[in-house]
Protein backbone atom coordinates (compact mmCIF):
# COMPACT_ATOMS: atom_id res chain seq x y z
CA UNK A 1 0.00 0.00 0.00
CA UNK A 2 3.12 2.37 0.80
CA UNK A 3 6.78 1.83 -0.09
CA UNK A 4 9.26 4.54 0.53
CA UNK A 5 13.11 4.02 0.25
CA UNK A 6 15.61 6.33 0.86
CA UNK A 7 13.34 9.61 2.38
CA UNK A 8 15.58 11.87 2.63
CA UNK A 9 14.45 15.63 3.34
CA UNK A 10 15.70 19.08 4.61
CA UNK A 11 14.60 22.64 5.63
CA UNK A 12 17.18 24.70 4.65
CA UNK A 13 20.50 23.57 6.72
CA UNK A 14 18.50 21.04 9.12
CA UNK A 15 18.07 17.47 8.03
CA UNK A 16 14.90 16.87 9.06
CA UNK A 17 14.37 12.93 7.65
CA UNK A 18 17.53 10.91 6.73
CA UNK A 19 17.01 7.41 4.67
CA UNK A 20 13.82 6.47 5.62
CA UNK A 21 12.77 3.10 3.82
CA UNK A 22 9.17 1.80 5.08
CA UNK A 23 6.96 -0.81 3.33
CA UNK A 24 3.03 -1.04 4.62
CA UNK A 25 0.73 -3.95 3.54
CA UNK A 26 -2.59 -3.56 2.64
CA UNK A 27 -5.22 -3.79 6.16
CA UNK A 28 -2.81 -2.78 8.30
CA UNK A 29 -2.23 -0.69 11.30
CA UNK A 30 1.29 0.90 11.14
CA UNK A 31 2.37 3.08 14.15
CA UNK A 32 5.41 5.63 13.58
CA UNK A 33 6.69 6.62 17.09
CA UNK A 34 8.46 9.23 17.98
CA UNK A 35 9.41 12.16 20.25
CA UNK A 36 7.72 15.69 19.05
CA UNK A 37 9.98 17.20 16.40
CA UNK A 38 11.17 13.55 15.34
CA UNK A 39 9.78 14.20 11.67
CA UNK A 40 6.50 11.91 12.06
CA UNK A 41 4.23 14.66 10.36
CA UNK A 42 6.77 15.64 7.99
CA UNK A 43 6.72 11.92 6.57
CA UNK A 44 2.96 12.33 6.68
CA UNK A 45 3.59 15.35 4.59
CA UNK A 46 5.89 13.42 2.22
CA UNK A 47 3.75 10.35 1.36
CA UNK A 48 0.72 12.22 0.95
CA UNK A 49 2.38 14.81 -1.46
CA UNK A 50 1.82 18.11 0.81
CA UNK A 51 5.35 18.28 0.71
CA UNK A 52 8.27 17.79 -1.78
CA UNK A 53 11.55 15.32 -0.82
CA UNK A 54 15.28 15.85 -1.29
CA UNK A 55 15.92 12.07 -2.57
CA UNK A 56 14.46 8.75 -2.26
CA UNK A 57 11.39 7.12 -3.82
CA UNK A 58 7.74 7.08 -2.45
CA UNK A 59 4.83 4.54 -3.95
CA UNK A 60 1.92 4.77 -2.77
CA UNK A 61 -1.09 2.44 -4.55
CA UNK A 62 1.44 1.00 -6.38
CA UNK A 63 2.13 4.37 -7.67
CA UNK A 64 4.92 7.06 -7.53
CA UNK A 65 3.06 9.61 -4.99
CA UNK A 66 3.63 12.59 -7.88
CA UNK A 67 1.14 10.51 -10.56
CA UNK A 68 -1.41 10.32 -7.87
CA UNK A 69 -4.82 11.25 -9.83
CA UNK A 70 -7.55 12.92 -7.94
CA UNK A 71 -9.36 9.70 -7.76
CA UNK A 72 -6.51 7.88 -5.86
CA UNK A 73 -6.57 11.51 -3.47
CA UNK A 74 -9.98 10.75 -2.89
CA UNK A 75 -9.24 7.29 -1.53
CA UNK A 76 -7.25 8.84 1.26
CA UNK A 77 -8.47 10.43 4.83
CA UNK A 78 -5.93 12.36 6.46
CA UNK A 79 -6.50 13.70 9.76
CA UNK A 80 -4.31 16.12 11.25
CA UNK A 81 -4.09 17.90 14.65
CA UNK A 82 -3.93 21.00 13.44
CA UNK A 83 -6.83 20.73 10.55
CA UNK A 84 -9.87 22.77 11.30
CA UNK A 85 -13.16 22.69 11.14
CA UNK A 86 -15.33 25.54 9.97
CA UNK A 87 -16.81 27.05 13.41
CA UNK A 88 -19.44 28.72 12.20
CA UNK A 89 -21.04 25.60 10.59
CA UNK A 90 -22.91 22.71 11.93
CA UNK A 91 -21.39 19.50 12.11
CA UNK A 92 -23.85 18.12 9.32
CA UNK A 93 -22.62 20.94 7.34
CA UNK A 94 -19.10 20.47 7.99
CA UNK A 95 -19.47 16.88 6.36
CA UNK A 96 -21.70 18.00 3.74
CA UNK A 97 -19.08 20.30 2.29
CA UNK A 98 -16.95 17.27 2.16
CA UNK A 99 -19.87 14.42 1.15
CA UNK A 100 -20.57 16.93 -1.69
CA UNK A 101 -16.82 17.01 -3.57
CA UNK A 102 -16.12 13.22 -2.51
CA UNK A 103 -19.74 13.23 -4.51
CA UNK A 104 -20.42 10.94 -1.55
CA UNK A 105 -24.56 10.33 -0.75
CA UNK A 106 -25.77 12.62 2.01
CA UNK A 107 -26.89 9.81 3.91
CA UNK A 108 -23.95 8.73 4.93
CA UNK A 109 -23.10 12.29 6.83
CA UNK A 110 -25.58 10.97 9.25
CA UNK A 111 -24.40 7.81 10.17
CA UNK A 112 -20.82 8.89 10.06
CA UNK A 113 -21.61 11.34 13.14
CA UNK A 114 -23.37 8.72 14.69
CA UNK A 115 -20.06 6.06 14.32
CA UNK A 116 -18.19 8.82 16.32
CA UNK A 117 -21.11 9.62 18.66
CA UNK A 118 -22.10 13.05 17.40
CA UNK A 119 -25.62 12.08 16.35
CA UNK A 120 -27.26 14.43 18.64
CA UNK A 121 -24.74 17.07 18.03
CA UNK A 122 -25.43 17.38 13.82
CA UNK A 123 -26.97 21.14 14.26
CA UNK A 124 -24.74 22.08 16.72
CA UNK A 125 -22.15 24.61 15.37
CA UNK A 126 -19.01 23.18 15.49
CA UNK A 127 -17.26 25.86 17.55
CA UNK A 128 -19.75 24.74 20.46
CA UNK A 129 -18.12 21.41 20.52
CA UNK A 130 -15.59 20.37 23.40
CA UNK A 131 -11.36 19.82 22.09
CA UNK A 132 -13.00 15.65 22.49
CA UNK A 133 -16.36 16.66 20.41
CA UNK A 134 -14.15 18.36 17.83
CA UNK A 135 -11.19 15.51 17.44
CA UNK A 136 -14.73 13.28 16.67
CA UNK A 137 -15.59 15.28 13.89
CA UNK A 138 -12.38 15.67 12.19
CA UNK A 139 -12.63 11.69 12.14
CA UNK A 140 -15.94 11.68 11.54
CA UNK A 141 -15.18 13.72 8.30
CA UNK A 142 -12.70 11.40 6.89
CA UNK A 143 -14.55 8.41 7.89
CA UNK A 144 -17.32 9.60 6.20
CA UNK A 145 -15.66 8.66 2.62
CA UNK A 146 -14.02 5.51 3.55
CA UNK A 147 -11.00 5.72 2.60
CA UNK A 148 -8.86 2.50 1.57
CA UNK A 149 -5.76 4.65 2.69
CA UNK A 150 -6.21 6.61 6.91
CA UNK A 151 -3.09 8.85 8.12
CA UNK A 152 -3.74 9.75 11.45
CA UNK A 153 -1.43 12.76 13.07
CA UNK A 154 -1.79 12.33 16.97
CA UNK A 155 -5.08 11.82 16.60
CA UNK A 156 -6.04 11.43 20.54
CA UNK A 157 -3.32 13.72 21.63
CA UNK A 158 -4.72 15.72 24.60
CA UNK A 159 -8.07 13.58 24.77
CA UNK A 160 -9.39 12.42 27.87
CA UNK A 161 -9.30 8.76 28.24
CA UNK A 162 -12.89 7.93 27.31
CA UNK A 163 -12.61 9.94 24.03
CA UNK A 164 -9.33 8.36 23.54
CA UNK A 165 -10.70 4.74 23.81
CA UNK A 166 -13.94 5.61 21.68
CA UNK A 167 -11.20 6.57 19.06
CA UNK A 168 -9.17 3.67 19.45
CA UNK A 169 -12.46 1.52 18.33
CA UNK A 170 -12.94 3.42 15.61
CA UNK A 171 -9.07 2.55 14.31
CA UNK A 172 -9.37 -0.60 14.66
CA UNK A 173 -13.27 -1.17 12.79
CA UNK A 174 -11.56 0.91 10.13
CA UNK A 175 -8.64 -1.58 9.89
CA UNK A 176 -11.33 -4.34 10.17
CA UNK A 177 -13.30 -2.93 7.03
CA UNK A 178 -10.12 -3.68 4.96
CA UNK A 179 -8.65 0.26 5.67
CA UNK A 180 -5.12 0.84 6.11
CA UNK A 181 -3.86 3.03 8.67
CA UNK A 182 -0.93 4.67 8.89
CA UNK A 183 -0.56 6.54 12.45
CA UNK A 184 1.37 8.77 14.54
CA UNK A 185 1.91 8.70 17.87
CA UNK A 186 3.96 9.31 20.87
CA UNK A 187 1.76 7.42 23.50
CA UNK A 188 3.39 3.81 23.25
CA UNK A 189 0.57 2.09 25.31
CA UNK A 190 -1.80 3.47 22.26
CA UNK A 191 1.05 2.46 19.63
CA UNK A 192 0.90 -1.28 21.51
CA UNK A 193 -2.43 -1.75 21.88
CA UNK A 194 -3.13 -0.60 18.07
CA UNK A 195 -0.67 -1.49 15.51
CA UNK A 196 0.22 -4.80 13.80
CA UNK A 197 3.70 -2.52 12.89
CA UNK A 198 5.35 0.25 14.11
CA UNK A 199 8.50 2.42 13.63
CA UNK A 200 10.74 3.99 16.47
CA UNK A 201 11.84 7.68 14.79
CA UNK A 202 14.32 9.46 15.97
CA UNK A 203 15.92 12.80 14.88
CA UNK A 204 14.78 11.77 11.44
CA UNK A 205 15.95 7.79 11.01
CA UNK A 206 14.15 5.03 11.86
CA UNK A 207 16.24 3.53 14.97
CA UNK A 208 14.02 0.23 15.16
CA UNK A 209 10.83 -1.37 13.36
CA UNK A 210 8.33 -4.60 13.32
CA UNK A 211 5.94 -5.83 15.74
CA UNK A 212 5.21 -3.86 18.72
CA UNK A 213 5.93 -7.07 20.59
CA UNK A 214 8.83 -8.57 18.64
CA UNK A 215 10.71 -5.28 19.39
CA UNK A 216 10.48 -6.05 23.25
CA UNK A 217 11.18 -9.25 23.09
CA UNK A 218 14.19 -8.21 21.31
CA UNK A 219 15.17 -6.00 24.06
CA UNK A 220 14.53 -8.23 26.61
CA UNK A 221 18.15 -8.35 27.86
CA UNK A 222 17.09 -8.52 31.80
CA UNK A 223 14.67 -11.45 31.52
CA UNK A 224 13.64 -11.37 34.84
CA UNK A 225 10.77 -11.49 36.80
CA UNK A 226 9.85 -9.46 39.54
CA UNK A 227 7.56 -10.71 42.29
CA UNK A 228 5.78 -8.74 45.29
CA UNK A 229 4.93 -10.56 48.40
CA UNK A 230 2.43 -10.35 50.41
CA UNK A 231 4.46 -9.51 53.36
CA UNK A 232 5.48 -6.55 50.89
CA UNK A 233 9.00 -7.45 50.06
CA UNK A 234 9.69 -7.03 46.16
CA UNK A 235 12.60 -9.74 44.87
CA UNK A 236 13.64 -10.75 41.21
CA UNK A 237 13.96 -13.76 39.95
CA UNK A 238 15.62 -15.48 36.73
CA UNK A 239 14.56 -17.16 33.60
CA UNK A 240 15.97 -20.43 34.99
CA UNK A 241 15.27 -23.80 36.21
CA UNK A 242 16.43 -22.57 39.50
CA UNK A 243 14.20 -19.70 39.49
CA UNK A 244 11.31 -22.06 38.86
CA UNK A 245 11.33 -24.35 41.31
CA UNK A 246 11.46 -20.91 43.78
CA UNK A 247 8.54 -19.44 41.81
CA UNK A 248 6.86 -22.94 42.46
CA UNK A 249 7.42 -22.86 46.18
CA UNK A 250 6.35 -19.08 46.81
CA UNK A 251 3.12 -20.16 44.94
CA UNK A 252 2.13 -23.25 46.61
CA UNK A 253 3.03 -21.09 49.83
CA UNK A 254 0.27 -18.58 48.33
CA UNK A 255 3.01 -15.92 49.18
CA UNK A 256 2.37 -13.92 45.92
CA UNK A 257 0.63 -10.75 45.55
CA UNK A 258 2.11 -10.02 41.88
CA UNK A 259 3.73 -11.32 39.09
CA UNK A 260 5.52 -9.33 36.22
CA UNK A 261 8.08 -10.51 33.17
CA UNK A 262 10.41 -7.89 32.30
CA UNK A 263 10.00 -7.24 28.94
CA UNK A 264 10.70 -3.61 27.89
CA UNK A 265 7.94 -1.61 27.07
CA UNK A 266 8.23 0.46 23.51
CA UNK A 267 9.37 3.55 25.43
CA UNK A 268 12.13 1.66 27.48
CA UNK A 269 13.50 0.39 23.83
CA UNK A 270 13.56 3.73 22.68
CA UNK A 271 15.50 4.76 25.84
CA UNK A 272 17.57 2.53 24.70
CA UNK A 273 18.17 3.32 21.61
CA UNK A 274 18.30 6.99 21.82
CA UNK A 275 18.77 7.79 25.36
CA UNK A 276 16.11 9.89 25.24
CA UNK A 277 12.02 9.72 26.32
CA UNK A 278 8.92 9.79 23.98
CA UNK A 279 8.03 13.16 25.65
CA UNK A 280 11.17 14.55 26.70
CA UNK A 281 10.38 17.47 24.47
CA UNK A 282 6.94 18.01 25.58
CA UNK A 283 8.24 17.97 28.57
CA UNK A 284 11.34 20.65 28.14
CA UNK A 285 8.56 22.68 26.23
CA UNK A 286 6.30 23.02 29.39
CA UNK A 287 9.68 23.18 32.06
CA UNK B 1 -15.81 23.69 -11.78
CA UNK B 2 -18.77 21.51 -9.12
CA UNK B 3 -15.77 22.38 -6.66
CA UNK B 4 -15.89 25.89 -6.98
CA UNK B 5 -19.92 25.96 -6.84
CA UNK B 6 -19.35 23.96 -3.82
CA UNK B 7 -17.11 26.15 -2.22
CA UNK B 8 -19.66 29.06 -3.32
CA UNK B 9 -22.20 27.15 -1.26
CA UNK B 10 -20.27 27.09 1.73
CA UNK B 11 -19.87 30.54 2.02
CA UNK B 12 -23.30 31.78 1.19
CA UNK B 13 -24.12 29.56 4.16
CA UNK B 14 -20.92 30.97 6.31
CA UNK B 15 -21.97 34.15 5.69
CA UNK B 16 -25.38 34.11 7.12
CA UNK B 17 -22.93 33.13 10.47
CA UNK B 18 -20.55 35.85 9.62
CA UNK B 19 -21.77 38.38 10.70
CA UNK B 20 -18.53 40.56 10.10
CA UNK B 21 -18.64 39.85 7.06
CA UNK B 22 -22.24 39.90 6.68
CA UNK B 23 -22.18 43.78 7.41
CA UNK B 24 -19.90 44.48 4.94
CA UNK B 25 -22.39 43.67 2.14
CA UNK B 26 -25.37 45.22 4.10
CA UNK B 27 -23.81 48.47 5.83
CA UNK B 28 -23.89 50.71 1.94
CA UNK B 29 -26.91 49.07 0.38
CA UNK B 30 -28.38 50.34 3.70
CA UNK B 31 -26.76 53.35 4.59
CA UNK B 32 -27.77 54.79 0.88
CA UNK B 33 -31.37 53.60 1.39
CA UNK B 34 -31.98 55.82 4.50
CA UNK B 35 -29.52 58.70 3.56
CA UNK B 36 -31.58 59.04 0.04
CA UNK B 37 -34.63 58.73 1.42
CA UNK B 38 -34.07 60.61 4.43
CA UNK B 39 -31.97 63.68 3.66
CA UNK B 40 -32.91 66.52 1.43
CA UNK B 41 -30.23 69.50 1.03
CA UNK B 42 -31.25 71.96 -1.28
CA UNK B 43 -29.12 72.04 -4.47
CA UNK B 44 -27.17 68.45 -3.37
CA UNK B 45 -26.58 66.96 -6.59
CA UNK B 46 -28.31 64.16 -7.95
CA UNK B 47 -28.27 60.83 -6.25
CA UNK B 48 -25.53 61.97 -4.39
CA UNK B 49 -25.27 59.72 -1.69
CA UNK B 50 -25.96 56.88 -3.99
CA UNK B 51 -22.75 57.61 -6.42
CA UNK B 52 -20.67 58.54 -2.73
CA UNK B 53 -21.41 54.81 -1.08
CA UNK B 54 -21.11 53.01 -4.40
CA UNK B 55 -17.64 54.23 -4.86
CA UNK B 56 -16.90 53.37 -0.85
CA UNK B 57 -18.89 50.26 -1.55
CA UNK B 58 -16.51 48.43 -4.68
CA UNK B 59 -13.77 49.45 -2.72
CA UNK B 60 -14.31 48.36 0.11
CA UNK B 61 -16.73 45.47 0.64
CA UNK B 62 -15.12 43.08 -1.32
CA UNK B 63 -11.60 43.80 -0.96
CA UNK B 64 -12.00 43.03 2.99
CA UNK B 65 -14.46 40.40 2.68
CA UNK B 66 -12.06 38.52 0.27
CA UNK B 67 -8.99 38.98 1.62
CA UNK B 68 -10.91 38.41 5.12
CA UNK B 69 -12.12 34.78 3.71
CA UNK B 70 -8.73 33.52 2.60
CA UNK B 71 -6.84 34.33 5.49
CA UNK B 72 -9.11 33.12 7.69
CA UNK B 73 -9.16 29.85 5.95
CA UNK B 74 -5.48 30.16 6.24
CA UNK B 75 -4.98 30.25 9.67
CA UNK B 76 -7.69 28.37 10.98
CA UNK B 77 -6.37 24.99 7.92
CA UNK B 78 -9.25 24.45 6.52
CA UNK B 79 -8.09 25.78 3.00
CA UNK B 80 -5.52 22.93 3.68
CA UNK B 81 -8.30 20.20 4.54
CA UNK B 82 -9.71 21.39 1.00
CA UNK B 83 -6.70 21.28 -1.09
CA UNK B 84 -5.76 17.77 0.40
CA UNK B 85 -9.66 16.84 -0.79
CA UNK B 86 -8.54 17.43 -4.59
CA UNK B 87 -9.80 21.06 -4.39
CA UNK B 88 -7.56 23.08 -6.88
CA UNK B 89 -6.57 26.92 -6.30
CA UNK B 90 -8.62 27.91 -9.02
CA UNK B 91 -11.27 26.27 -7.61
CA UNK B 92 -11.54 27.97 -4.80
CA UNK B 93 -10.47 31.17 -5.40
CA UNK B 94 -13.06 31.46 -8.26
CA UNK B 95 -15.48 29.90 -5.47
CA UNK B 96 -15.11 32.34 -2.75
CA UNK B 97 -14.15 35.67 -5.94
CA UNK B 98 -17.61 34.68 -7.49
CA UNK B 99 -19.44 34.44 -4.25
CA UNK B 100 -18.53 38.00 -3.13
CA UNK B 101 -19.01 39.68 -6.28
CA UNK B 102 -22.50 38.24 -6.94
CA UNK B 103 -23.20 39.04 -2.85
CA UNK B 104 -21.91 42.83 -3.89
CA UNK B 105 -23.96 42.79 -7.13
CA UNK B 106 -26.80 41.95 -5.15
CA UNK B 107 -26.34 44.62 -2.69
CA UNK B 108 -25.86 46.72 -5.69
CA UNK B 109 -29.03 46.16 -7.38
CA UNK B 110 -30.75 47.47 -4.02
CA UNK B 111 -28.75 50.79 -4.12
CA UNK B 112 -29.54 51.29 -8.12
CA UNK B 113 -33.77 51.24 -6.69
CA UNK B 114 -33.39 54.93 -6.48
CA UNK B 115 -32.07 55.30 -10.17
CA UNK B 116 -33.99 55.65 -13.26
CA UNK B 117 -34.14 52.75 -14.89
CA UNK B 118 -32.87 53.56 -18.01
CA UNK B 119 -29.23 54.45 -16.01
CA UNK B 120 -29.15 51.02 -14.07
CA UNK B 121 -27.24 48.74 -16.88
CA UNK B 122 -24.72 51.43 -16.79
CA UNK B 123 -24.86 51.89 -13.56
CA UNK B 124 -24.60 47.55 -12.63
CA UNK B 125 -21.57 47.81 -15.03
CA UNK B 126 -19.44 50.20 -13.43
CA UNK B 127 -19.91 48.56 -10.04
CA UNK B 128 -19.03 45.10 -11.54
CA UNK B 129 -15.85 46.40 -13.04
CA UNK B 130 -14.91 48.01 -9.06
CA UNK B 131 -15.70 44.57 -7.77
CA UNK B 132 -13.65 43.21 -10.03
CA UNK B 133 -10.74 44.55 -9.70
CA UNK B 134 -11.39 44.72 -5.61
CA UNK B 135 -11.83 40.80 -5.37
CA UNK B 136 -8.42 40.59 -6.86
CA UNK B 137 -7.01 42.71 -4.98
CA UNK B 138 -8.36 40.82 -1.67
CA UNK B 139 -7.49 38.17 -3.28
CA UNK B 140 -3.91 39.15 -3.52
CA UNK B 141 -3.86 40.21 0.23
CA UNK B 142 -5.33 36.87 1.35
CA UNK B 143 -3.37 34.71 -0.30
CA UNK B 144 -0.11 37.07 0.75
CA UNK B 145 -1.32 37.01 4.95
CA UNK B 146 -1.14 33.96 6.87
CA UNK B 147 -3.66 34.85 8.89
CA UNK B 148 -6.23 37.26 9.88
CA UNK B 149 -4.50 40.06 11.91
CA UNK B 150 -1.49 40.40 9.12
CA UNK B 151 -4.68 40.34 6.34
CA UNK B 152 -6.61 42.93 8.53
CA UNK B 153 -3.83 45.08 8.65
CA UNK B 154 -2.28 45.06 5.17
CA UNK B 155 -6.05 45.35 3.69
CA UNK B 156 -6.72 48.39 6.04
CA UNK B 157 -4.91 50.88 4.59
CA UNK B 158 -5.09 49.46 1.01
CA UNK B 159 -9.09 49.61 1.52
CA UNK B 160 -8.57 53.44 3.17
CA UNK B 161 -7.29 54.66 -0.18
CA UNK B 162 -9.45 53.27 -2.43
CA UNK B 163 -12.42 53.80 -1.13
CA UNK B 164 -11.95 57.25 0.51
CA UNK B 165 -9.74 59.04 -2.18
CA UNK B 166 -12.38 59.38 -4.20
CA UNK B 167 -14.77 61.38 -1.40
CA UNK B 168 -11.89 63.45 -0.18
CA UNK B 169 -11.41 64.56 -3.34
CA UNK B 170 -14.36 66.15 -3.79
CA UNK B 171 -12.79 68.68 -1.40
CA UNK B 172 -9.06 68.81 -2.28
CA UNK B 173 -7.95 69.02 -5.74
CA UNK B 174 -4.50 67.92 -5.05
CA UNK B 175 -6.27 64.87 -3.54
CA UNK B 176 -8.31 64.68 -6.72
CA UNK B 177 -4.92 64.51 -9.22
CA UNK B 178 -3.79 61.83 -6.55
CA UNK B 179 -6.61 60.27 -6.42
CA UNK B 180 -6.98 59.97 -10.89
CA UNK B 181 -4.65 57.50 -10.82
CA UNK B 182 -7.35 54.97 -8.74
CA UNK B 183 -9.63 52.62 -10.44
CA UNK B 184 -12.11 53.79 -7.95
CA UNK B 185 -11.89 57.56 -8.97
CA UNK B 186 -12.06 56.96 -12.12
CA UNK B 187 -14.97 55.32 -11.42
CA UNK B 188 -16.71 57.72 -9.89
CA UNK B 189 -16.08 59.82 -12.67
CA UNK B 190 -18.26 57.83 -14.69
CA UNK B 191 -20.87 57.48 -12.03
CA UNK B 192 -21.24 61.21 -11.75
CA UNK B 193 -21.68 61.03 -15.51
CA UNK B 194 -23.74 58.09 -15.82
CA UNK B 195 -23.53 57.74 -19.45
CA UNK B 196 -21.55 55.15 -21.39
CA UNK B 197 -20.36 58.31 -23.43
CA UNK B 198 -18.20 59.38 -20.60
CA UNK B 199 -15.73 57.10 -21.36
CA UNK B 200 -12.25 58.48 -21.73
CA UNK B 201 -9.07 57.16 -22.60
CA UNK B 202 -7.66 57.77 -19.68
CA UNK B 203 -10.55 56.22 -18.00
CA UNK B 204 -9.35 53.09 -19.99
CA UNK B 205 -6.24 53.33 -19.32
CA UNK B 206 -6.05 53.90 -15.44
CA UNK B 207 -9.01 51.13 -15.05
CA UNK B 208 -6.59 48.46 -17.06
CA UNK B 209 -2.99 49.71 -15.37
CA UNK B 210 -4.87 49.34 -11.99
CA UNK B 211 -6.58 45.62 -12.76
CA UNK B 212 -3.38 44.76 -14.62
CA UNK B 213 -1.43 45.70 -11.44
CA UNK B 214 -3.87 43.59 -9.19
CA UNK B 215 -3.37 41.02 -11.34
CA UNK B 216 0.47 40.73 -11.46
CA UNK B 217 0.43 41.20 -7.48
CA UNK B 218 -2.07 38.36 -6.92
CA UNK B 219 -0.04 36.36 -9.25
CA UNK B 220 3.20 36.90 -7.57
CA UNK B 221 1.58 36.71 -3.77
CA UNK B 222 0.29 33.23 -5.46
CA UNK B 223 3.39 31.87 -6.59
CA UNK B 224 5.38 33.07 -3.51
CA UNK B 225 2.66 31.72 -1.06
CA UNK B 226 0.57 29.50 -2.82
CA UNK B 227 -3.20 28.46 -0.84
CA UNK B 228 -0.64 27.25 2.33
Amino acid sequence: MISAKGICKSFGDRKVLSGIDLDIGEGKIFGLLGPSGAGKTTLIKLITGQLGFDSGKIEVFGKDVSDLTGTDKKQIGIMMDDHGVYDRLSCADNLKIFADIYGVPHKKIGEALSKVGLGDSAKKPAMKLSKGMMARLRLARVLMVSPKLLFLDEPTSGLDPMTMKYIHKLIVDQKNNGCTVFLTTHNMEEATALCDEVALLNEGKIVERGAPDQICRRYNHQKTIRLHLKSGEDIEISHSSDSARDLEKLMEQGQIETIHSSEPTLETVFIELTGRRFDSDEEARYA
Amino acid sequence: MRNAAIVFKKQLKDTLKNKTVLIQFLMFPAMTLIMENCINVPDMPELFFTKLFAVMYMGMAPLTSVASIISEEKEKNTLRVLMMANVKPREYLIGVGLYVWVLCMAGAGVMATGIPQDHIPFFLTVMAIGFTVSIVMGACIGVFSPNQMVATSLFMPVMMVFSFAPMLALFNDKIEKVAGVFYTQQLRILLNQMTFDGITAKTVTVLAVNAALALVLFFAAFRKKGLE
